[in-house]
């Protein structure tokens, strides 16, 4: 057998330097590392050579395919050299190439001064549309809601019940598990503080203000968020890119109707529910840690919660809970119906879902600590 | 005898089906020669799909070998393997988040040795090899029609210049035209690259323009392996209902009705 490495001999004959190439100059081969590099330095090598060339031969090459055609076709600066002798199957493949390589393609502009404008437009003409779109689903929402009011037997319930098992019974035990360590760990700090004044039994009040106003509905709207805000945005977003949305738009099926909606409603239901769910388990952590770390017994415990903390903020917790729920899916639909048919846009939109969706539970949550900062404390 | 691209001996595959064994092949030989085009054709079910995926490395049979040019399928799947086994999937499965040259240039690119400009020329031929204007090359797959998402799938199958092309459905869910267009360019690439194809289609069309040989997968087993006009000729009921059956008696009466229907 004969050697396959793409090469090419020299010889030297009285009209010049003959150049002889050999082996197999397919993609296969030539995309071998070490074959590659020994080929560009001799290919290199070639050039700076000195004399008149006597031509090309190829009639010893083993096998050529395109791309080996296109390597020898740029090393001869994409014109035939003179003289040359080639097969007729070599000949056509170089011809090919020749062909197709007029058309070099063109380099891409590069960014001028204006670049820098224009993204800064497009940022904010994007941020309009993606505000211009939440409006337009929430009035889509409270209609899709008149609509349900009036005509209560086509609601899709069966759907709704879907999703408050899939949004809210499946994620107990993580915002459980999630709110019980918050909550000792939390109780454990509090308490090193404390003790330095004394004021051990101040900690009821402070885990029981922090976790019922503040931190339950915040854990459990960020976990849900993580957790089913990314799920409403994949799975809306497959069936754009299986064409289901189409498919439903052709069948005359309201999308706000049947999608959007269930999932917003069902939010609605599970996440003041979740958010109580959590805070119990962090009220737990925090009763256990007290009592182990500065002999706060759980009966006190209990007992003085109901005096250390307002009714007022059970009733807050509960709102703020229900808005976070609704924007939440808001923000999951929103997303998943701007996806593009294609898989990269999927994966930015759930990305940006979850982001989104965490940055506004926070800015809401913000947004309530100033409106209600004079109820129940 | 001339050499075998894809040989496949006594090759058993069996699917389980609940408690029973769905038993798709028995003791199937197949053997194509290069420079062949060999087309499978079988009723729904006899596991054409899945010999192709099988002669991929894909999926691995029960029992049985199946070589690949001189090597076991199951070993296809290596680096380089693009310029053994050029595949051609029934939907294209084009890369969705890239353009259309870098789709074609994927397989070259990947393997890092070459600089960017050459694999990008190598792919701009390749581009137009197929039939497509430069101007195609910066466009997203979602933006293609069927036929021009076939023929970027294609050039991306071809960009290492494999030996062995297999092809699943190759004109499915193409108009006529595109059709006939698309298994023009096949059978001139064929010529011109000296490539062994083989292909699943129902098409009659395709199978007579392109296939050199068709075999025919029925009762578990090729039970016939041969030029087209002799297996048009073999005596087995589902032939009969294939190629002289209903459907294509109604091909040719469409075809004569066709002029004065319009």
């Amino acid at each position: 057998m004969e050697d396959a490495t793409p090469r090419i001999d020299q010889h030297d004959t009285p009209q010049g330097r003959l150049h002889v190439v050999r082996g197999a100059w397919t993609a296969a081969d030539l995309t071998g590392e070490a074959v590659w590099e020994a080929l560009t330095a001799q290919l290199k090598g070639l050039g700076a050579g000195a004399g008149t060339s006597a031509g090309w031969d190829l009639e010893q090459v083993h096998k050529l395919d395109h791309l080996g055609a296109q390597v020898l076709w740029n090393h001869w600066g994409r014109k035939w050299p003179e003289p040359i002798k080639v097969e007729p199957s070599q000949r056509a493949v170089l011809e090919t190439v020749a062909k197709f390589s007029a058309h070099a393609p063109a380099p891409r502009s590069k960014p001028g001064w204006s670049e820098p404008f224009i993204l800064l437009g497009t940022r904010v003409l994007r941020l309009i549309d993606h505000l211009k779109g939440l409006v337009r689903l929430i009035g889509q929402l409270l209609l899709d809601i008149i609509r349900l009011i009036k005509h209560p037997q086509e609601g899709p319930w069966r759907d709704l019940s879907g999703h408050l098992f899939h949004i809210g019974a499946t994620a107990l035990p993580i915002t459980a598990l999630v709110g019980f360590l918050i909550g000792v760990v939390l109780a454990y700090l509090i308490s090193q503080q404390l003790r330095q004044f004394g004021a051990d039994a101040f900690i009821v009040n402070i885990l029981g203000i922090s976790l019922i106003r503040e931190l339950g509905p915040v854990l459990a709207a960020i976990l849900i968020a993580g957790r089913s805000g990314s799920a409403i945005t994949a799975q809306i977003g497959v069936m754009r890119v299986t064409e289901e949305l189409d498919a439903m738009r052709v069948m005359g099926i309201p999308r706000g109707f049947r999608l959007v909606m269930p999932r917003a409603l069902a939010l609605a239901v599970v996440m003041p529910l979740i958010s109580v769910w959590t805070t119990i388990a962090a009220l737990l952590g925090g009763m256990l840690a007290a009592d182990i770390s500065m002999d706060v017994t759980p009966s006190y415990f209990i007992n003085s919660l109901p005096a250390a903390v307002d009714v007022a903020n059970l009733s807050l917790a509960t709102a703020k809970s229900v808005v976070f729920g609704i924007l939440i899916a808001l923000i999951g639909c929103h997303y998943g119906l701007r996806v593009k048919p294609n898989t990269e846009s999927l994966g930015q939109g759930t990305t940006a879902s979850v982001v989104t969706s965490i940055t506004v539970v926070i800015l809401v949550d913000a947004l309530f600590a100033v409106l209600f900062k004079s109820v129940g404390i | 005898m001339s050499e075998a691209i894809v040989d496949i001996k006594k090759l058993w595959t069996v699917f389980p089906n609940g408690d029973k064994k769905a038993v798709v092949h028995k003791d199937l030989d197949l053997r194509v020669e290069r420079g062949e085009v060999l087309s499978l054709v079988g009723g729904s079910g006899t596991g054409k799909t899945v010999l192709l995926r099988q002669m991929l490395g894909l999926e691995h049979p029960t029992q049985g070998e199946i070589t690949v040019l001189g090597r076991p399928a199951a070993e296809l799947g290596k680096r380089g393997a693009a310029s053994r086994v050029g595949m051609l999937f029934q939907q294209g499965a084009l890369f969705s988040a890239f353009t259309v040259l870098e789709n074609i240039a994927f397989p070259l690119r990947e393997l890092k040795t070459l600089p960017h400009a050459l694999v990008r020329e190598a792919a701009m031929v390749k581009l137009q090899m197929v039939g497509l204007g430069p101007d195609a090359a910066d466009k997203m797959p979602s933006d293609l029609s069927g036929g021009m998402i076939k023929r970027v799938a294609l050039a991306r199958a071809l960009i290492m210049d494999p030996p062995l092309l297999l092809l699943d459905e190759p004109t499915a869910g193409l108009d006529p035209e595109s059709s006939d267009s698309f298994v023009a360019l096949l059978r001139s690439l064929h010529r011109d690259m000296e490539l062994t194809v083989v292909m699943v289609t129902h098409d009659l069309d395709t199978l007579f323009e392109l296939s050199t040989r068709i075999a025919v997968l029925a009762e578990q087993k090729v039970i016939v392996n041969d030029v087209p006009k002799e297996v048009v000729a073999f005596p087995h009921p589902f032939i009969h209902e294939f190629f002289l059956g209903e459907r294509g008696q109604r091909a040719m009466e469409l075809l004569r009705e066709y002029p004065f229907t319009v």
